[in-house]
């Protein structure tokens, strides 16, 4: 009896410790279809990018450090893979009320001042960025377009250093999606990089 | 001539002498690390914050409490910034300063954070304010926030 008991406590602790991986979209998981509203005022859908041949989905804000020093690669990334079937697709995913320099108005303004080349999203209901399983911002979901919908290849961070692009050694976001482009499975398909976490 | 010279020396003196205290203890992961070991009985929480965090900045006064409430030898306190390097002099440097932290700083400069990220925790997604509370037996991570209660709650179940 004791031993059932233990192997009970056992299993229980293993399935809660599982928990915490277990979150959002994993790779090789379908994105669900979300309309969240653009800084232009339009709504846009991930089902808009049905014909593209996949979507760099950036999580990512006015406000954070990071995500700012990232604002110039994110710009450089949809310039590179727009053309080519993988635009960038912006989604700010902070609550506005704890970052008020986060919301639409300023939104704008950022992406006019930045030139911002793609839709710069607000998830506004916060329901969008916890299916993806998005902590922080920056945080990338490279996603293909397959037949049975929209696939994650990719997770995680855009390079492997914030601080200086010129010393950047790996590109994870750009290699990825060029081994997409090449019909190859991406190598490094999850990455991990400090960011802001996402205000509830 | 030397009687005139004399505050010059003092204001030199004063001067390298606060250079000295303000110093920052900056370091790569691999530095950083070898802090990661407790002495026998003691427990170590190390914090992941930044000047710019705000969640961060909320939560430090906690773990300030317990660096003023314990011994070092009991429990230390490492508070590991993330702030940029560009940012050391300008905001890192008056911040500790300002708040006059008693806790050990260590700013850790190492951008390839996907290397060593998996190794404070597997399953860290990189998201700040992230804590670890290590004693001989115990090594556990949270990425969270922490209450003042739930704080001195975690480091309580590592002291009994």
């Amino acid at each position: 009896m004791k031993t059932i008991i233990s192997l009970f406590i056992l299993t229980a602790f293993s399935a809660f410790n599982l928990l915490p991986t277990a979150k959002g979209y994993q790779i090789g998981d379908m994105v669900d279809d979300f309309k969240l509203q653009n800084i232009d005022g339009n709504m846009v859908s991930l089902s808009d990018y049905n014909n593209s041949k996949g979507v760099i989905v950036v999580f990512t804000c006015n406000t954070c450090p990071y995500a700012v020093a990232y604002e110039d690669r994110i710009v450089a990334l949809d310039k590179a893979f727009a053309p080519k079937g993988y635009p960038v697709l912006a989604i700010m995913p902070n609550n506005i009320k704890i970052k008020p320099a986060d919301d639409l108005s300023h939104m704008k303004q950022r992406a006019k001042e930045k030139g911002f080349t793609f839709p710069y999203l607000i998830d506004a209901d916060q329901t969008v960025y916890p299916k993806f399983g998005a902590t922080k911002t920056p945080h990338v979901y490279i996603l293909k377009t397959t037949p049975k919908g929209h696939q994650v290849k990719y997770i995680g961070a855009i390079d492997d250093n914030f601080q200086d692009a010129k010393k950047v050694k790996t590109t994870y976001v750009a290699d990825a999606v060029e081994a997409l482009l090449n019909g190859k499975e991406v190598s490094v398909s999850e990455t991990r990089a400090i960011g802001c976490t996402i205000k509830v | 001539m030397k009687l005139k010279l004399f505050p010059l020396y003092l204001l030199l003196f004063s001067f390298s002498y606060s250079q000295e205290i303000n110093k920052l203890d900056v370091r790569n992961f691999e530095a950083l690390k070898t802090e990661f070991v407790p002495d026998k009985e003691q427990t170590l929480v190390i914090n992941f914050w930044a000047t710019w965090c705000a969640p961060c900045v909320k939560e430090l006064p906690y773990f300030e409490e317990i660096s003023k409430a314990y011994n070092k030898d009991d429990v230390e306190v490492i508070l590991v910034s993330l702030d940029f390097p560009q940012h050391y002099e300008s905001k890192l440097n008056p911040f500790i300063n300002k708040h006059g932290i008693v806790s050990r700083v260590i700013a850790l400069n190492d951008p390839d954070s996907n290397n060593w990220i998996p190794k404070v925790d597997e399953n860290w997604t990189g998201s700040i304010p992230a804590t670890l509370i290590i004693s001989n037996s115990t090594y556990k991570f949270y990425e969270q926030t922490f209450t003042k209660e739930s704080l001195l709650h975690e480091l309580k179940t590592f002291l009994n």
